[in-house]
């Protein structure tokens, strides 16, 4: 029996917190398909990673300037037409509190 | 004389420059071409047919007043969905960006137009550009040329169908994970991931953004080195792109391998290889030292964690990045949506992405949470600095390193996409090269049961003229580009 790295109650927390709504059967089914994957993962514990650095980006670039001028925006028209609700120029969000 | 929609590049560029064809004729002869074909192989989401048409009209105008002309004048060109381009609908191919029509261009079509090259299209690919079989699409899979009932690779699966069945003469693809050179090596074309930051991604709409890169598809090495040598270059829009001078890679295609050195990990023989992938990619090495170079086998022991370093890395960004996507400012909403913030920002979510991108985003925060940062992701960067190490000291002896593309043919349609893991195997020899940047080709090396078969040619960073170099030399004595999938 593999070892069960998350159970449909821990899963149904972490959607949460993705904020991705699941149905029943997709909790039960996700479940089982990341058990599978994270033991999958498990390979990368036996990994001696004592005193190696993590690699976060391939290239050694820090901190890049540019000069600070200001070029055209685009016009607030072209912003907001992708939103799916508006008024006016504002995009309209739902309710917060 | 071929159809217009068959030439390379390279040979439209030279007909509509001595005035043998115009722009016009070349372009109708692409859609009518998809029209032919399309509906078997679905390979795009949105073609652009009129806008197409009015930009091969001005380009044959700059014939006839005697302008100089860019250097893919002419040239019809897929772009796949995830690359922004204004005015056009960008899909990702996702219910989420189903209506979104960018305001304005990435950088690397910014590019394409200064040298006359016609968008035709938006290709299909995978969901976000996860997964590689292009089935996870909201508008449906596409189909293998050389075989209907099989995937073309993925993630951008359109992309390469696009160009083997000529529908395209180039095509942009983008490769996270292996995205250009899976479906390019499933569709018998060439496809580059170029060094990390050679290629601008501004515009690129982003999955995994330490990961990824745009790459150009062809049917053959020159048209490869072109479609480069122009999107390539430093872009101040974005901040990870290498200031590296500009260079014409067509330069460096000498048919020659004399001296060359060429490495084979074992590593990419790994167990699941098909042995028939197998047996086609050692007679490409072979025909490489029968024309000069000297082959030897070598070991990067840390490709053994690749995969799972790669996937946890890719989902991590992955929930980061597309945590975007709450429907305000564009993407999928509800209708119904008097609720609290978080209720309608999960159901836009739920109905907006499929499956897999939902997979990869709950456990890309997993991996991040508090508890498991240390044990997942911080792991797997760590793992990230070894892979390099192992890539640094190989390329210490060798040139380049060679290998297959992908471990297994073309499979068919629906056979792994209940699996996700078993999906995840076939990056198993791509993803090394973006979780070290390196720059990695796919090129046809030969079929097994008249299914695509393409080996990997690795080089060091920015040395994407060592690599086309090498694949040049193979094309040249090796009879596969001739070779069309049976589609009439």
């Amino acid at each position: 029996m593999k070892r069960r790295h998350l159970s449909k109650k821990e899963v149904e927390h972490i959607a949460w917190l993705a904020h991705i709504e699941l149905s029943e059967k997709e909790k039960i089914t996700f479940t089982e398909q990341f058990n599978s994957i994270l033991d999958y993962f498990k390979k990368i514990d036996k990994v001696d990673t004592e005193d190696v650095q993590p690699t976060y980006h391939v290239l050694d670039l820090m901190n890049v300037y540019r000069e600070d001028e200001t070029t055209p925006s685009l016009p607030p028209e072209d912003t907001l037409k992708n939103a799916p609700k508006k008024e006016k120029r504002f995009l309209k969000a739902p309710r917060i509190v | 004389m071929p159809k217009l929609h068959a030439l390379t590049a390279k040979e439209t560029v030279e007909k509509i420059r001595s005035k043998e064809a115009t722009a016009e004729e070349c372009v109708l002869s692409f859609f009518e071409r998809i029209h032919r074909v399309e509906d078997k192989v679905h390979a795009f989401v949105t073609i652009v047919e009129e806008e197409a048409l009015k930009k091969a009209k001005e380009i044959d105008k700059k014939v006839s007043e005697g302008k100089p002309l860019g250097r893919l004048a002419g040239v019809a060109i897929a772009v796949k969905d995830v690359i922004c381009t204004k005015g056009i609908r960008t899909t990702c191919s996702s219910r989420m960006l189903e209506k979104f029509v960018p305001p304005y261009n990435a950088t690397v079509i910014e590019k394409i137009k200064e040298e006359d090259g016609i968008v035709i299209g938006k290709t299909n690919m995978d969901e976000f550009a996860m997964g590689s079989s292009t089935e996870t699409s909201y508008f449906g899979p596409t189909h293998n040329p050389w075989d209907l009932s099989r995937v073309p690779g993925g993630s951008s699966g359109g992309s390469a169908a696009a160009i083997s069945t000529d529908e395209a003469i180039l095509a942009f693809g983008t490769d996270t994970g292996g995205s250009v050179r899976c479906p390019a090596s499933y569709c018998s074309v060439v496809g580059v991931k170029p060094t990390y930051g050679l290629v601008s991604r501004y515009g690129l709409i982003a999955y995994a953004n330490s990961l990824e890169q745009i790459g150009p598809m062809s049917r053959d090495v020159y048209d490869c080195a072109l479609f480069l040598s122009v999107i390539a270059g430093h872009d101040p829009k974005d901040s990870t792109s290498v200031k590296a001078a500009a260079k014409d890679y067509t330069e460096s295609l000498i048919g020659d391998v004399e001296g060359l050195t060429i490495g084979v990990p074992k590593e990419f023989f790994g167990e699941g290889t098909n042995e028939d992938v197998e047996k086609e990619v050692w007679n490409g090495i072979h025909k490489l030292e029968e024309l000069g170079a000297s082959c030897g086998e070598t070991s990067l022991p840390s490709l053994e964690y690749a995969l799972a370093t790669y996937y946890i890395v890719a989902m991590s960004e992955a929930s980061s990045n597309l945590a975007r996507y709450d429907g305000i400012r564009y993407g999928y909403r509800i209708d119904r949506d008097n609720g609290d913030w978080s209720t309608v920002y999960s159901k836009n979510r739920r109905i907006g992405f499929g499956a897999e991108v939902r997979r990869r985003i709950i456990l890309g925060t997993y991996a991040l949470s508090t508890g498991y940062y240390d044990k997942y992701y911080l792991k797997a960067l760590k793992i990230r600095t070894l892979i390099r190490r192992d890539f640094e000291n190989a390329f210490k002896k060798f040139n380049v390193l060679i290998g297959p593309t992908m471990p297994v043919p073309p499979f068919k349609i629906g056979e792994k996409i209940q699996d996700p893991l078993a999906l995840y195997m076939c990056d198993v020899d791509t993803v090394s090269a973006n979780l070290a940047g390196l720059p990695a080709i796919s090129v046809p090396c030969g079929f097994t049961d008249g299914l695509p078969v393409g080996m990997q040619i690795t080089a060091p960073p920015l040395r994407e003229d060592l690599m086309l170099h090498v694949a040049y030399t193979f094309e040249q004595n090796t009879p596969y580009k001739n070779r069309k999938p049976p589609l009439k």
